[in-house]
Parts: C-alpha cells; sequence; structure tokens
C-alpha cells in the first residue's frame, strides 16, 4: 500500500495540474490540501485545472471528498475544472452526487430563540397539553358512558389479559416491597419507642401507616412504574404501527377498545393490592417486633386490631382506587399521544411514569387534607 | 474498500460462496442444502415465493443468524467459524439496506451516517462531515442532513439507508427488499443508483426481492428458493432462467403465475439498466 500523495504545478498557459498518486482511503492518512487551494486562492488563479491519475492506486470516498472539497472551492471563481483525468468511477459518482442538486429549502439553519418566546412556546405547550389532557379525558368519559348504556365494546379476553397483568403479576413485587416498608417502618419507630418502653405501640404505627397510606401510596408507585408504564409502551408501539389508525378506520374507537378496559381494571385491582399490601406491611413489622423486640404474636396482633379503625382502611382504599385512576389514565393518555417513531415510545413510557408519580403524590396530599378538614 | 473497477469483460472471481448450507428455526428447517456462489461485482438476486426464507438466508450471510448446517465462506474466510467478535469485526466490511430502512429513529440523518465511522475510525469531525455529506448527495438527498427519519418519505428512508450502509464504502452490500412500499418510478431511482453503484465501484450486490422489474433490469446473478421442497431449485442468469428454465415453480413465478407465456421484455429491461451516468 503506498501513501496517497498530492502535487501540483503550473503551466506556462496557467493550467494547473494535479497530481494524485498512491492510495486514497478514508482509513488512511490522506495529504493536506491547504497548499493547493491556497494556489487557487492566489492573486492570479488559474485558468484551469486537470488531473494526472497515472499513478493513483485504491481510492474510495477519501478521494471523492477532496474533489468535493476542491469543486466547491473553486465554485464562483473562474477556474474551470476538467475531470476527465480521473479514473471513469470517480467521474461518474461525483456526476451522481450532483445529479440531484441541493434543495437549499431543505437545510435547517439554527435559530435563536429570545427567552419571551421560549417563554411563551413553553407556556402554549402547556395549554395545549392542558387541552389534550381534558380532551382525553372527555372521551373516556363519554366511553364509560357508553359502556353502562351497552353500547361501548371492548374484548372480555383482552380485559381478563390486562386484569391478570395488573393483578395476580403483580404480587411478587408488591410483597417483597411491601413486606420492607413495614419492616423499615417498624425498625425506624422502634428507635424512637423503645426509648419509653412503649414497643408494643409499632404494631399501631405500621398498622395505622400501612392501612391509611403507605400500603395505597407504595402500591400506587410500584403501578406506575410497572403497569402504567406498560400500557404507554404498548399502545405508543400500537400507534407507532399505525394498529390505532387501523382501529379507527374499522369503526372502532381505540379509546374504547384499549383504554375502557385498562381504567377498569387497574381501578379494580389496586384497591385489592392495597388490602394485600397492608397485610404484607403489618407481617413485616410484626417480623421486627417479634424477632427483634420480644413482643408475642398474639400481643402484635391484638394491638394491631385496637389500633386500626375501619376509617384508615376506607381512606387507603379510596386513595388506592384514584391512584389507579391516575396511573391507567395517564399511561393510557401518554401511549395515545405517543409520536411514530421508537424514541417516542421511549419518552411516551418516561412521562408516563414521571406524571403518575407526580399525580400520587398531589392526589395524597389532597386527600390528607380534606381527611383532616373532615375529621376523618 | 471500493477500488477503481473494470467492470466490463470481468473475469468471474468468487466473492462469497455459500456451501451446503442448512437454515433452521429451532427444529422447523427453512431451506437445506442451499450451494451457490457470488461473484466479485455481481449483483446477485436471492428470489423466492414468501415466506421461503430469502430474508433468512440473508440474515445467515451477514452474520446475524447462525446455520444449522453449512458454510459462508468470503473469499477463505468461513464467517462462522470466526469467534463472535471476529465476525463482529468482519461484518464491518458489508453495507446492509434493510427492508424498513432501520435507520435510529433518534437521530438525524447525519448522525446515522457518521456513527460508524465516528465509533471505527479516526477520522477528524470535519472529515466526517464531508463524508457525510458526499453520501447523502449520491443518493439524492443533499441538504437532509439535519433531518429526523420520521420526517421524511418511504423511499428518502430508503435512501437514507443505503447511504448509511455507504458510509464505510464496503465491498458488498446487502440489500433486503429495496423495493418493497416503494412507487414504481422510487423504485427504478433506487435500481439505478445500485447499478450505478456497481458500475463506478465494482461492488458486490446481494439484493432480497421478489419484484420481477427490479430482478430482470439489474440482476445478473440469482438463486431461486422454494418454500415446498425446502431447498434451492434454480440459478443463474435471470433472464436466461426465464427463457431455459423447465421447472414450472420457476415459470410461475417469473411469469407472474402465469405459466409459459415469455413476457419478459429485454429491450425495456436494457434500457432500464442504462440508468444515469452508464456508459
Amino acid at each position: 500500500m503506498n501513501q496517497g500523495e498530492l502535487h501540483f504545478e503550473r503551466s506556462p498557459e496557467n493550467t494547473l495540474t494535479i497530481n494524485v498518486s498512491g492510495d486514497w482511503k478514508i482509513a488512511d492518512a490522506l495529504p493536506s490540501s491547504d497548499d493547493l487551494m491556497k494556489e487557487i486562492d492566489a492573486e492570479a488563479p488559474p485558468q484551469r485545472i486537470i488531473f494526472d491519475t497515472r499513478a493513483l492506486g485504491g481510492w474510495d470516498s477519501g478521494l471523492l471528498t477532496f474533489l468535493v472539497r476542491l469543486k466547491h472551492h473553486c465554485s464562483g471563481k473562474d477556474t474551470t475544472i476538467d475531470f476527465g483525468g480521473l479514473p471513469k468511477g470517480v467521474q461518474r459518482l461525483l456526476d451522481l452526487s450532483s445529479v440531484v442538486p441541493e434543495r437549499k429549502e431543505a437545510r435547517r439553519d439554527s435559530i435563536r430563540v429570545s427567552l419571551l418566546t421560549h417563554i411563551s412556546q413553553v407556556e402554549g405547550n402547556i395549554w395545549h397539553s392542558i387541552l389534550e389532557t381534558l380532551s382525553f379525558i372527555g372521551e373516556v368519559s363519554v366511553s364509560f358512558f357508553r359502556l353502562f348504556t351497552g353500547k361501548a365494546r371492548f374484548r372480555r379476553s383482552d380485559f381478563m389479559l390486562v386484569l391478570e397483568e395488573s393483578g395476580v403479576d403483580a404480587l411478587p413485587i408488591v410483597s417483597l416491597i411491601s413486606f420492607l416498608v413495614g419492616l423499615i417502618l417498624a425498625f425506624v419507630g422502634s428507635i424512637q419507642l423503645k426509648m419509653f418502653g412503649a414497643q408494643i405501640f409499632i404494631a399501631d404505627l405500621v398498622g395505622i401507616a400501612m392501612t391509611r397510606a403507605m400500603g395505597a401510596i407504595m402500591v400506587g408507585i410500584i403501578m406506575a412504574g410497572r403497569t402504567g408504564a406498560a400500557f404507554a409502551a404498548r399502545i405508543g408501539t400500537m400507534q407507532v404501527n399505525e394498529e390505532i389508525d387501523a382501529l379507527r378506520t374499522s369503526g372502532i374507537s381505540p379509546v374504547e377498545f384499549l383504554v375502557l378496559p385498562r381504567i377498569i381494571a387497574m381501578t379494580l385491582m389496586l384497591p385489592l393490592l392495597t388490602l394485600y399490601a397492608d397485610l404484607m406491611g403489618m407481617l413485616g413489622g410484626l417480623v421486627v417486633s417479634v424477632t427483634g423486640f420480644g413482643i408475642g404474636m398474639n400481643e402484635y396482633f391484638q394491638e394491631t386490631k385496637d389500633s386500626v379503625a375501619m376509617a384508615n382502611i376506607w381512606v387507603g382504599l379510596f386513595s388506592s382506587f384514584v391512584f389507579g385512576i391516575i396511573v391507567s389514565l395517564t399511561g393510557c393518555l401518554r401511549g395515545m399521544q405517543c409520536g411514530r417513531s421508537a424514541s417516542a415510545v421511549g419518552d411516551a413510557t418516561t412521562s408516563a411514569v414521571v406524571t403518575s408519580i407526580v399525580g400520587i403524590v398531589i392526589a395524597t396530599a389532597i386527600i390528607t387534607i380534606l381527611c383532616d378538614a373532615l375529621g376523618i | 474498500m471500493m477500488e477503481q473497477n473494470n467492470s466490463t469483460a470481468r473475469t468471474p472471481e468468487p466473492h462469497i460462496i455459500v456451501r451446503d448450507l442448512t437454515m433452521a428455526y429451532g427444529e422447523n428447517v427453512v431451506q437445506k442444502d442451499i450451494t451457490f456462489t457470488v461473484n466479485k461485482g455481481d449483483i446477485f438476486i436471492i428470489m423466492g415465493g414468501s415466506g421461503c426464507g430469502k430474508s433468512t438466508l440473508l440474515r445467515l450471510m451477514i452474520g446475524l443468524k447462525e446455520p444449522a448446517k453449512g458454510e459462508v465462506l468470503y473469499g477463505d474466510v468461513n464467517l462462522w467459524s470466526l469467534t463472535p467478535d471476529e465476525r463482529e469485526r468482519f461484518m464491518r466490511n458489508f453495507g446492509i439496506l434493510y427492508q424498513s430502512g432501520a435507520l435510529w429513529s433518534s437521530m438525524t440523518l447525519a448522525e446515522n451516517i457518521s456513527l460508524p465511522l465516528e465509533q471505527y475510525t479516526d477520522l477528524s469531525p470535519a472529515r466526517i462531515d464531508e463524508i457525510v455529506s458526499l453520501k447523502l448527495s449520491l443518493v439524492g438527498l443533499a441538504g437532509f442532513e439535519d433531518y429526523y427519519p420520521s420526517e421524511l418519505s418511504g423511499g428518502m428512508k430508503k435512501r437514507a439507508g443505503l447511504a448509511r450502509a455507504m458510509a464505510f464504502d464496503p465491498d458488498i452490500l446487502f440489500f433486503d427488499e429495496p423495493s418493497a412500499g416503494l412507487d414504481p418510478v422510487s423504485s427504478k431511482l433506487l435500481d439505478d443508483l445500485i447499478l450505478e453503484l456497481r458500475e463506478s465501484l465494482g461492488t458486490t450486490i446481494v439484493i432480497v426481492t421478489h419484484e420481477l422489474a427490479s430482478i430482470f433490469a439489474i440482476g445478473n446473478n440469482s438463486v431461486f428458493l422454494d418454500a415446498d421442497t425446502k431447498t434451492m431449485i434454480a440459478s443463474g442468469d435471470p433472464k436466461k432462467l426465464l427463457v431455459e428454465c423447465k421447472n414450472p415453480t420457476v415459470q410461475s413465478f417469473l411469469n407472474r403465475g402465469r405459466p409459459g407465456g415469455c413476457r419478459y421484455d429485454e429491450n425495456e429491461a436494457e434500457q432500464h439498466s442504462a440508468g444515469p451516468g452508464s456508459t
């Protein structure tokens, strides 16, 4: 393999002969063309440029990019380039590269946006997003109305599948997380309670915390990351594959067919999972109390039974019902809003999880304030 | 890498040899005893009915799926006797245009083409930009550097996919159904481009297709896979197969399901193959 070389020579007739020799390949170090460009930019530029390629070895895009650069450099100057001395293949590819002229309007200039314009764009986007969300909620409400009047259509088998995905399939992760949350609550509480010799109240702490808030919140967050994200990804992928369009053109409402079963399944399953999570959390507290603080199992059970009022359980169940609506609605909304690319599916999934978690936290705050105001 | 070509009066020089190949998904054998040779500078067509295993054969040839039996030789290198790392390095010699274009949707066209160059060469960003512009202009997409795939039409995506496939100036280009989803004009433009690449660079091109117009216009060698017998039932120049092959399946396929009648118009195909820049 010979190193690519570039020489040039100007004749008395003001013709510049460019001698290209050796291998001109992108993977190799290619000679600099700076001196050549300076020669062309000289006070008396050459009238004509010709090529001598008798010593040219292998070539690829390395040679072509040099020639394109030379061509651009000479455009607008009084210098003509005669590519006739180049190998036929090179000439044909140069022809091919210029056969479709560049569409000037296609090239994008980077536009600097002023701060005010940016703020106005953000505000516009927020309004657009709010309107889209309200419109989706409206569409879902209409679909529910149609469901109650027996007009909405979705497949029973799909509903059962979503029910399984949102319920039974989530049991292992809900068990693990709730058990550990109960365990952590018990440990943290015991440090303080032990100072007063009141370890028995670990049962109260864990029981009330799990049933009233923590059980529902943990299940809500788990379901947002697990099932809500799956809803967004699945519906988003259907959007990419034009399956949603196919449903619409077949006269089937995608909201009825895809969104309704998911919302119903999730709002049914979340309270059940929350009850289960409450029990698992209490089990975690029991393990810490029995093994770490010598509290008897019956004693712990009796204390939990005395301290946990039905009101706490109802608040927890109501919260989980609300979280079910938030998580399923958000997952489906982001899926339906998904663009038509792989990255859009990723964005939809991320957005579904983030929005769900923010929604869960805000809803918890509102429910807590309302319960306080109502004295529950 | 591309060299000065000599497309006229080539002496056949084997480039890819497929020998006794059996392809299977688990226990399900798709094709068996496939043997053929692709010569340097060939436009080689893999054809056959839907579901006969054309795309699977392509995946075996480019190192994405392991054969149940047999070998794929590039010169004296057996692709499937290489270690996975060696095979991955070897695969950089291929340019592949996937059926859907398979452009990375989160990247602009310029980034799609420059990514492999940035990963595997020491080229400066300015050189890479030059190469990207050259490749895009070769496929008629000059100025579209900053576009995302989702902003392009199907034909433009295919051409952008081809620009990416050519990023490394590969010796061999593989095309999976290049004409699928394209209108006849775009399809012909792509065929012209394929011919031009072969004529200018001497690139060996392997195409999976069942588009008869493309098969006759650009193919000079082929293999025909049959789904019923699960093996190849013909090979050679598709134009000759149309006239000389007696197999009824091949005849039916090449005559668009009409047995007997030879409907291939040689003048039309010659006109087609003499695309822009041909001499």
